[in-house]
């Protein structure tokens, strides 16, 4: 061990390690840039359907999310489920929870606000319609499709 | 002094990485890189009066009709999702020679009926094919007057262009309300 001494060091000179930080710090910064947090835990699958046309949503603070999808946990069956934030829901609380989501906005921004609107492919209109006519009764008329974005041929 | 502060030994840098390593795995495992990417849509206002264009001539209108199977209709007749982006392409740019199609393309409208058994894919897809058919007959006009395509617009600096290529092809899609034929 006693290379490793600092006094012993006359052997072999140790490997400068000082710029070490500075390209880990580097690769930190890229993931805290390039990354957005994960802030919910997904309780419906969501397998998206794809399009051609998808447009990039600009601002994450202006999304409310709605997700639509048949139950990861098996044992609740295949039946399509809404999830709001972390808990399933039923359509008649859509309202109730776009109206909360608003109140905790800045008032000039509520008609920037856009539903990002995560459904599974499986999904039937029904249930779209359903939240659909639930936005337009709370006047979120900005919606998006979530689509993945396909190779145009 | 001088020599007292020669004497200050280095500090000990070495586990600032093993930090920054830390810090970094912990973004690796909280954080997703998907960026949100989606079909935009309009909703319209709930209102109580009864639709206007009830009047609407039936040559402007391309009804587009998917039902429970994931089948389309357009204009009465089958299609399959392929040709979908064409027909309405070809309804928008009409400009009265069909007599079947629309006359103006200010006037045309598409008209968007599915079912509640429709899937959530099928649905997007139409959808897609139908944002397409807008996007491209802008761009095909846009490249003409402009010379430039309308998605590559600058919304800042060529507004006045942007307008009159939207009041050239408005985008009018409407979306009945979904009716239950069955078939779930």
């Amino acid at each position: 061990m006693a290379k490793f001494k600092k006094d012993g060091g006359r052997g072999l000179p140790a490997i400068n390690t000082s710029a070490l930080p500075d390209i880990v710090f580097m690769l930190l910064f890229f993931f805290m840039v390039a990354t957005k947090m994960r802030d919910r835990e997904m309780k419906v699958r969501t397998q998206l359907p794809q399009a051609t046309e998808v447009e990039k949503l600009e601002k994450k603070s202006r999304l409310h999310y709605i997700f639509v999808g048949p139950p990861l946990d098996e044992a609740l069956g295949t039946t399509p489920r809404i999830q709001l934030d972390d808990a399933f829901a039923k359509v008649n609380q859509i309202q109730e929870y776009i109206t909360l989501k608003n109140s905790q906005k800045d008032e000039k921004e509520i008609p920037y606000m856009t539903t990002s609107l995560k459904a599974d492919k499986v999904v039937k209109m029904g249930i779209i319609t359903d939240i659909k006519q639930e936005l337009r009764e709370v006047n979120a008329l900005k919606l998006s499709y979530t689509a993945s974005k396909a190779v145009d041929n | 002094m001088g020599s007292r502060r020669r004497d200050i030994p280095e500090i000990n840098a070495g586990s600032m990485a093993d930090i920054a390593f830390l810090l970094l795995v912990f973004f690796l495992v909280t954080t997703t890189m998907d960026i949100p990417t989606g079909l935009q849509v309009a909703l319209p206002p709930i209102s109580e009066e009864p639709p206007p264009d009830s009047k609407q001539r039936k040559r402007e209108v391309l009804e587009v009709l998917v039902n429970a199977g994931d089948q389309l209709l357009v204009e009465g007749a089958p299609l399959s999702i392929d040709r979908l982006r064409q027909k309405t392409m070809d309804h928008l740019t009409n400009e009265g020679k069909d007599p079947t199609l629309s006359t103006t393309s200010t006037k045309a409208v598409v008209s968007l009926k599915n079912d509640r058994g429709t899937s959530y894919d099928m649905y997007v897809q139409v959808y897609n094919e139908l944002t397409a058919a807008y996007n491209e007959v802008r761009d095909e006009y846009s490249m003409t007057e402009f010379g430039k395509e309308y998605s590559k617009l600058d919304p800042t600096r060529e507004k006045e262009k942007i307008k009159q290529v939207k009041a050239k092809y408005p985008k009018k899609l409407s979306e009945a309300e979904p009716v239950s034929l069955g078939g779930n």
